[in-house]
């Protein structure tokens, strides 16, 4: 063998390529295609929300004249949004805050109750993978022609493949960045100016910028979007229980795993035939039989490619299945689903939803189309006229929710001889009458003057009263009226 | 040493070699893009150096491609507004002062500018909310030493009070004590009878009686026979609830023995007349204008 003179030594570089790695590669997942119920359900999914995302920003709702007749828009111009019957103002933002909390707490309930349906179904980022993941399987074809195209060296016919994909990516990202800008300005008005050039460089810079994020979101960086850049994985451990329905692998079912031929006998083993099905498909690139991990995104395919190899050799479908954590160590494999969904927790999340949702009913029912805001000068605090009465300004906010010009009186009560006049106006004129146009905000400065003696103290509380002169509405606001130390 | 550090069984990765009380540190690799963000960061940097200003030399800079300056991009953002405020500014000037009170564009317009060219040039001495202080009028009130309407309060402010402008108000209130004009024992009386103007109490009668004799003789001239005040010297009105240096009687004993001359600056050489006619109207709108 070894020349003897020539001594062997037992020694291994240092710096080896292969330990030296700082920084990991990707490794690629080409998921392989499922079919079952649960892909199907996917599919369904996918379209429905998609047709909302586009169809939506297209929705007419009539709300008279000088009022856009979009049903959802945000009018970053005019500082309104719209949501169907709802018209919220800049400091009404509240309602989104509210919106915000309903969207977290069913979060948690679902979470609580399913697993993580969110990220495996509705997830933008989940249904434009598996969109992008749908054109690639078009393009290259399913997981063994995309693994041999890839090892395969670059040739027209590659080149051309890989033209196509990236090319319709980039159309899909496009028309996602397009849809996106509808939902700020008026959608048939923006989409002509889109083709025309005539639109806002902001609707432009929009689109290129989301066309940018779809593409490497969907097309590029796809599963690490959801394991490295998404916090909702990590918190997936406080949402989840024992008693919570995700996708599970029936160990006590499964294992001993093994390869099987058929017409062996099935004593003395698992039914796991480790065909590795499940983990082919899993769009994750994890294996479901290690148990619920944090990559897992509960789109249940695996399921669906698992029942179709149990019905290939006749065991019962549901190795890999919705199950609960407790579920999993029953080995029976006609075994009925027990779930327990009505559990403290799912009640007192219950319960949080309600309360947010019927206060936002309420608020939103209770909206008042005419407020006041009044805010009193504090400098100077007051003023002492020739006459010793004492004077304070104030400047009053009269918002005018509604569609039309509306006329508003203002008067003010609360002190003994108090008289009350708009700037200009003068202290003789009475006349206050303040005229809002439709949809905005009228500032007027007001002062009330009142003689010395009528204050009791330093500080005295009269109200502001604005009546709608059409309607007979009226709003009151309770400020103060300063005057000298007492 | 066979491996440089040990691997660790589960995962798959090196250790850092580091052990405290039996816990080790794992050496995971960072993800690629997040060495292509630090690479594209770097070259984003080049390329901002090329374009933009950045590197000091001894007296200048490198300018960059683009020739951005912070201080060109100020003066075009002034300029762009100046050119925004030309038409508002225009009208100011070419419409009558008492007109643009009913223009409500122009109106609010001077409002706003008024505003902020008071806290600049005339808060130091009226106070930021014009309230005034003893010697510096209140202007939110309703009395005015030279006039209250807005062409009144638009000479004052053009051309000040005592200031060194020729056109100039003006109006003294003469050192009665040191130019010996009257005597300390007359100015008590005097005193006391301007307290007697306005109601105050506790006054001494007989003092009031003689005090009166001599405001006849030697102020009445200016502040009126009924004490009232005249406008054509800003002599003020001392019947009234608003004192300019203070009500009290030592300080009427005082600006009776030693005089007052406050000066207003004349403005007209140091701002344009459209700043002018906004402060006008900015100070006619804060309640007591007429």
């Amino acid at each position: 063998m070894a020349d003897s003179a020539v001594e062997n030594i037992d020694v291994q570089p240092v710096n080896k390529k292969e330990n030296r790695a700082l920084f990991e590669k990707r490794k690629k997942i080409q998921p392989k295609k499922a079919r079952g119920d649960f892909r199907r359900l996917k599919w369904i999914i996918m379209a429905v929300t998609l047709a909302i995302y586009y169809i939506t920003p297209w929705i007419r709702w009539d709300r008279g004249e000088g009022a856009p007749d979009q049903a959802v828009l945000v009018d970053l111009a005019r500082e309104r949004f719209y949501f169907f019957f709802i018209e919220i103002w800049p400091q009404e933002v509240y309602y989104i805050t509210g919106l915000l909390i309903i969207g977290a707490i069913s979060l948690f309930l679902v979470t609580a109750l399913f697993g993580r349906a969110w990220c495996g179904y509705s997830c933008p980022q989940t249904v434009w993978t598996d969109l992008f993941i749908f054109v690639e399987r078009l393009v290259e074809g399913d997981r063994n022609a995309r693994l041999r195209l890839d090892k395969a060296p670059m040739t027209a016919s590659k080149l051309g493949k890989r033209v196509l994909k990236h090319g319709i990516w980039i159309v899909i990202g496009v028309l996602t960045g397009g849809a996106w800008v509808f939902y700020f300005a008026d959608a048939p008005t923006l989409f002509r100016d889109l083709f025309t050039f005539n639109a806002a460089l902001i609707a432009y810079s929009s689109i290129a910028v989301l066309t940018a994020t779809t593409y490497v979101f969907g097309g590029l960086m796809r599963e690490q979007v959801c394991t490295y850049m998404c916090p909702w994985p990590r918190i997936q451990g406080a949402m989840v229980g024992d008693e919570t329905l995700t996708v599970t692998y029936h160990g006590a079912r499964g294992e001993p795993r093994g390869p099987h031929k058929k017409g062996e006998t099935w004593e003395n083993r698992g039914h796991c035939i480790d065909c590795n099905q499940c983990v082919a498909v899993c769009p994750m690139g994890i294996d479901i039989r290690d148990g619920l991990q944090m990559e897992c995104i509960t789109c249940a395919l695996c399921i669906d490619a698992c029942n179709d190899v149990m019905d290939k050799i006749d065991l019962p479908r549901g190795l890999i299945s919705y199950d609960t954590y407790a579920g999993q160590f029953d080995a029976n494999p006609n075994k009925k689903l027990k779930v327990r969904f009505v559990r403290p927790r799912t009640i007192a999340y219950s319960l949080i939803l309600a309360l947010v949702a019927a206060i936002m009913l309420f608020t939103l029912l209770n909206r008042s189309i005419l407020e006041l805001n009044v805010i009193r000068d504090r400098n100077p605090l007051f003023v002492t006229l020739s006459d010793g009465s004492i004077r304070n300004g104030y400047t009053v906010k009269i918002l005018n929710k509604t569609h039309d010009t509306r006329r508003y009186r203002i008067t003010a009560e609360g002190l003994k001889g108090m008289q009350s006049w708009l700037q200009l106006d003068g202290p003789q004129d009475h006349d206050l009458v303040v005229i809002v146009p439709e949809d905005s905000v009228s500032s007027v400065k007001m002062f009330l003057s009142a003689p010395a003696d009528s204050l009791s103290s330093k500080t005295e509380d009269v109200d502001v009263i604005v009546t709608d002169l059409d309607t007979g509405q009226v709003e009151v606001q309770t400020t103060s009226f300063k005057g000298p130390d007492k | 040493m066979t491996e440089k550090f040990e691997k660790d069984e589960i995962s798959g990765t090196q250790t850092t070699g580091h052990e405290w009380d039996g816990i080790k540190e794992l050496d995971t690799p960072m993800p690629r893009w997040w060495l292509w963000t630090m690479y594209a960061t770097i070259i984003w940097s080049i390329g901002y150096w090329i374009v933009m200003p950045a590197w000091p030399l001894v007296s200048s800079y490198t300018a960059g491609m683009i020739g951005y300056s912070s201080r060109a991009s100020l003066e075009n953002v002034m300029s762009e507004a100046a050119a925004a405020h030309a038409t508002d500014r225009a009208a100011l000037v070419t419409t009558e002062l008492s007109e643009i009170q009913s223009d409500q564009q122009t109106y609010q317009y001077a409002l706003r500018g008024g505003k902020s060219a008071f806290a600049v040039n005339c808060s130091q001495c009226h106070g930021s909310g014009a309230q005034g202080a003893p010697g510096f009028p209140n202007l939110n009130d309703d009395e005015w030493l030279w006039g209250g309407s807005v062409d009144s309060i638009y000479e004052t402010i053009k051309y000040g009070i005592r200031s060194d402008h020729d056109d100039t108000r003006l109006g003294d209130m003469p050192a009665f004590l040191d130019d010996e004009l009257l005597e300390p024992a007359q100015i008590n009386d005097v005193a006391e009878y301007v307290l007697s103007l306005s109601q105050q109490p506790d006054l001494d009668a007989e003092a009031v009686t003689r005090g009166k004799e001599v405001f006849a003789a030697e102020c009445a001239s200016c502040h009126g026979e009924n004490a009232k005040g005249l406008r054509e010297f800003g002599a003020p009105n001392l019947t009234d609830a608003i004192w300019f240096y203070g009500g009290d009687k030592e300080t009427i004993v005082r600006t009776i023995s030693k005089g007052r001359a406050n000066v207003m600056p004349a403005w007209v050489d140091r701002l344009d007349d459209a700043t002018i006619r906004q402060l006008t109207l900015y100070v006619h709108s804060l309640g007591g204008g007429e």
